[in-house]
């Protein structure tokens, strides 16, 4: 097993794995917060239409975990927000 | 009371059901598909002052924005998303500024409001675009709405007011009596009629051929590209200035100009594209990558932005690119709304008050002869 870090804690994983499969395994089912009402979602549809699963990889904000290939040593963080708040204006 | 037929729940039905039924017609409307599933569904919204030109299309956009800021107020603009954002029109080349300010003069003179901006004032009203244009104007009357909400408001106010709205319902022909439209068959029996309103736009060359008296309409195929949801980073509807001489252009080739504009669910549309290629939807990767490339030359920002999904629609138009709006001269009964091209959510109130009082024999708010069928006909090929 390898594993990436998620926030403050290290996830394995098994080769193939996306990055929401993963963090399913892991017992974690949500992972995002929503922009308006702040609910939590995870994994939705699992196949990359619905963009529920949003995480931020390696400081990309807005992959989609459920689409995500998890390699080793990578850094997933919660998301918060847009992603890009920083650019409002 | 006249018992009125509209073919097409689409904004420019939604809002002949809205003035009708208000005036008092009895107002059926009946739709194949489902409320907005046409060109509606598939735009952005637009109430565009600043792309019209001198003429009858400017006089009904004026009309229409007394109207649908009007409606903003009686029916809730906040409801279907009625943003007065204005527009920002942009040149890139000195001689574009210069020709862009001389457009701008000319409207002027007819009530549409404008301001030039410098490029400071530029960086001032839209702090993401790309420091390397002329100039640009600032157009404040230019609205937004979310269409697919606006026909919607329209259909629930119209029924509010007694109109009837069936769905899934297909018009395949005329009931006629002695040269008279009296009805139409569909798909769920026949429906009585003193008037039929042919609002089914991108379609309605085809509708009026099944009901007789086919006018000219054809599709122009736009695609528009949607961002992953942003915190506003495009203020205003923003476009750069040879849209228009595109939006007027009979080339059949694929045309090209980038416009830009936020929403309120925080996803950033990019268009615009016109290519007349009948009714393929297939999306053109070519033409997705020019649109992003256009907009990122805009607004740079938007190159670090994920596109979430693409989407195609058929702008419907007819072959001197203005609506056709009025009774058919060769079947008495049936009256033509549609043709709108790119400027139906605009245009759409317009319209419909244009369209209940031309049933009622009220005096019209626009010159109604523009948009006459008569024009049409001898033109189908």
């Amino acid at each position: 097993m390898t594993s990436f870090g998620f926030d403050d804690s290290e996830i394995d994983f098994a080769d193939g794995q996306t990055v929401g499969a993963a963090l399913i395994d892991a017992g974690i089912y949500g992972w995002r917060v929503t922009r308006r009402g702040g609910t939590r979602r995870g994994l939705f549809c699992g196949i990359g239409v619905c963009y529920d699963c949003l995480v931020t990889v390696d400081g990309a904000p807005n992959q989609r975990a459920c689409l995500i290939p998890a390699r080793a040593g990578m850094t997933v963080t919660t998301q918060t927000g847009t992603g890009h708040d920083d650019l409002a204006c | 009371m006249a018992r009125v037929v509209i073919v097409g729940a689409g904004i420019v039905g939604a809002a002949c059901a809205f003035y009708g039924a208000r005036a008092g017609l009895e107002v059926t409307v009946l739709e194949r598909g489902a409320v907005a599933a046409g060109t509606t569904g598939a735009g952005e919204g637009n109430l565009l002052l600043s792309d019209k030109e001198a003429g009858p299309e400017l006089q009904l956009a004026l009309r229409s924005s007394l109207l649908w800021n009007e409606l903003g107020d009686e029916l809730g603009g906040a409801g279907f998303e009625l943003e007065r954002k204005g527009g920002v029109v942009v040149a890139s080349s000195p001689e574009g500024l210069t020709a862009l300010r001389r457009f701008a003069a000319v409207q002027r003179a007819l009530g549409v409001d404008s301001e030039p901006l410098d490029q400071s004032q530029l960086h001032e009203a839209e702090p993401h675009l790309s420091r390397a244009l002329a100039g640009g104007a600032f157009y404040p009357g230019d609205l937004q709405v979310q269409p697919m909400l606006a026909a919607a408001t329209l259909l629930a106010a119209a029924r509010r007011h007694g109109a009837l709205v069936r769905t899934g319902v297909e018009v395949t022909g005329a009931v006629l009596a002695d040269g008279r439209l009296t009805g139409v068959r569909t798909s769920a029996g026949t429906a009585p009629a003193d008037y039929v309103v042919n609002a089914s736009g991108t379609w309605g060359g085809q509708v009026s051929a099944a009901l007789g008296a086919e006018v000219p309409i054809l599709p122009r195929r736009g695609f528009i590209l949607v961002t992953e949801p942003l915190p506003r980073i495009v203020r205003h509807k923003v476009y750069s200035a040879d849209y228009v001489a595109n939006v007027a252009s009979d080339s059949e080739g694929l045309e090209l100009s980038p416009v830009v504009e936020g929403t309120r669910s925080g996803t950033v549309l990019i268009g615009a594209s016109r290519e007349r290629v009948g009714f393929d939807r297939t999306i053109s990767i070519p033409v997705v990558r020019q649109l992003a490339a256009q907009a990122i030359a805009l607004f740079p920002v938007l190159a670090r932005i994920n596109l979430m999904r693409v989407y195609a629609g058929f702008r419907p138009y007819c072959p001197d690119h203005l609506p056709v709006i009025g009774a058919d001269p060769r079947l008495p009964g049936l009256l033509h709304a549609c043709g709108h091209e790119g400027a139906g959510i605009g245009l759409a109130p317009a319209t419909g008050e244009l369209i209940a009082h031309l049933i009622t024999g009220q005096p019209t708010s626009v010159d109604p002869k523009p948009f006459a069928p008569e024009r049409l006909i001898g033109q189908l090929t």
